[in-house]
């Protein structure tokens, strides 16, 4: 881990955080290959995250970001360069790094108690009474918990988010990885999830990596906002957001940090209209 | 109720028909009974037994059928769905048997097996299996890869991943699957039961089969009514419900 900090203290200094490095993804490249072509989708990307630190992954569709993503959680192989969990090489998924999905990830044939209990029969260290207590409590803390007995069908799409949260914070990884997860939802549906989220995750305290292509959404929750070119994908610029929480979408200093983000992706995809 | 009082109307409109064609006396009552001299002989097979005999041994030979169809078929489907190899070979073969009409297989059953119980079974297996393949085989392919990897992220793999994440997964397929199975099981014993003649038991196909020979149209009609009924009430109780839940709660509108 050491040597991998050392290295890392040149090409980011600002951001390497030394002992507290919860990930550390050094130059990870990966192609796709099609029967037609190969797509260069991930160049040599390198970035840390501390622990505890909230870091926000935006990009142009299509720039790799999810990619980038199911690496970090090993549910998808870098074609070079490697993935440090605690010091630890990603080879595989594990609970440790959850991942909060974009789809609908919610089993159908479990209700929404028994989907947040999935993930908790997972962790042998756990008793079943101790399972039901924390599956009530934080389905609680999502505001669902007169919905523990309702199918997954009968939720609305932020609902499904809410108990998906609560599936993966339940089972206490110490890493979260949220692939647009509220890329689905209304605007109106978003706004009171962010006021949730910022919420939960004060009181938890989890490293969190965020993909989204909504600036405002994240500069809301992110301690650093990570901007990604166009495929090949590669990180061009770091944005760190002092400002103070809980945070407003609608908060005119946190406008002008979206605008700068915008503006900068604005000029790598040459006059394109960012999503 | 309109959705009961409309289909009623339909049927009865239908025996109606039915009935004042027969009683026109164009065609001879040999050949063109009426409805009631086919409930009047459908009643007399009930009360002499005939009838319940026909349709236990029937359904004796169904259940066997059906259960190694499925035995072998669901986990070949699960197989040939997860490895491109299998796919290639016995997927390609049973997409190939498949379009093989299941009273093909009588001939080769009979003289492999003489008039017996095995040659029927070997011919509803043969009818059954192949399609039952494919429907699971199409089933697990539709299974959303998200759950998969959403369970694998939360520590599932191997066994647990199978059974907890796979298998209820793909639960409207495999009824989809054993659906599709039922049908083709009930249709080869037809198929079966009219070409093998055998002592150990007397189905509904047998029969039909005699009503021929003995030129007993009311038996012939009334034989292949009775086939009808347990073929849709079949579909209806033991597959639509269940069918129809499992979409409904998966997500999965198929219907």
């Amino acid at each position: 881990m050491n040597m991998a900090e050392a290295q890392w203290q040149g090409v980011m200094p600002e951001h390497a955080s030394g002992a507290s490095s919860k990930l550390i993804v050094e130059s990870v490249s990966k192609w796709f290959r099609t029967p037609r072509a190969t797509v260069h989708a991930l160049d040599s990307i390198s970035m840390q995250v501390a622990a505890g630190e909230v870091v926000c992954l935006v990009g142009p569709s299509g720039c790799g970001k999810s990619t980038l993503l199911d690496i970090i959680a090993g549910l998808t192989k870098p074609d070079s360069g490697h993935v440090l969990a605690d010091g630890h090489l990603v080879t595989g998924p594990g609970r440790q790094r959850l991942v909060v999905f974009q789809e609908p990830s919610l089993f159908p044939w479990l209700d929404v108690f028994g989907n947040v209990m999935f993930g908790l029969k997972l962790c042998p260290e756990l008793t079943n009474d101790g399972r039901r207590e924390i599956a009530h409590r934080f389905l609680g803390l999502v505001g669902l918990e007169k919905f523990e007995r309702v199918h997954v069908h009968e939720l609305s799409g932020g609902m499904k988010q809410r108990v998906a949260l609560a599936r993966a914070l339940a089972a206490d990884p110490q890493v979260l990885l949220m692939d647009e997860p509220f890329g689905a939802l209304d605007a109106m549906t978003r706004e009171h999830l962010y006021d949730d989220v910022q919420r939960i995750w004060r009181d938890a305290g989890k490293t969190i990596v965020f993909v989204t292509h909504n600036m405002r959404e994240a500069v809301c929750l992110g301690d650093r906002v990570l901007l990604m070119s166009q495929a090949p994908g590669k990180i061009i610029q770091a944005f760190d957001i002092p400002l103070p929480r809980p945070r407003s979408i609608y908060d005119v200093e946190l406008v002008g940090y979206a605008a700068r983000i915008a503006d900068a992706l604005r000029g790598t995809v040459g006059g394109g209209v960012p999503e | 109720m309109r959705r009961i009082v409309v289909p009623s109307l339909f049927f009865m409109a239908l025996l109606g028909i039915w009935g004042i064609a027969a009683g026109s006396g164009r065609w001879s009552p040999v050949l063109f009974p009426s409805p009631w001299s086919v409930a009047e002989y459908l009643w007399g097979a009930l009360l002499d037994g005939t009838l319940v005999e026909a349709i236990f041994v029937t359904m004796k030979r169904l259940l066997a059928g059906y259960a190694i169809g499925l035995l072998i078929g669901l986990p070949l489907g699960l197989l040939t769905s997860s490895s491109q190899m299998l796919e290639d070979t016995i997927g390609a073969l049973a997409l190939g048997l498949q379009t093989l009409p299941s009273v093909c297989w009588v001939p080769l059953a009979l003289l492999w097996f003489g008039q017996t119980e095995g040659a029927m079974l070997f011919v509803v297996v043969m009818g059954t299996v192949w399609s039952v393949i494919i429907a699971t085989d199409h089933g697990a392919r539709t299974i959303p890869p998200i759950y998969a990897r959403a369970a694998r992220t939360m520590g599932s793999q191997g066994l647990h991943l199978w059974t907890r994440v796979m298998l209820p997964a793909s639960l409207p397929f495999l009824v989809s699957g054993m659906k599709q199975g039922w049908a083709f099981a009930w249709r080869s014993l037809m198929a079966a039961e009219i070409y093998v003649t055998i002592l150990t038991g007397f189905g509904l196909g047998q029969l039909l089969h005699y009503g021929r020979e003995l030129q007993a149209m009311d038996q012939v009609i009334g034989a292949m009514a009775m086939i009808v009924i347990i073929g849709s009430l079949a579909d209806r109780i033991l597959f639509s419900p269940w069918e129809r839940f499992l979409h409904r709660r998966w997500g999965t509108n198929v219907e």
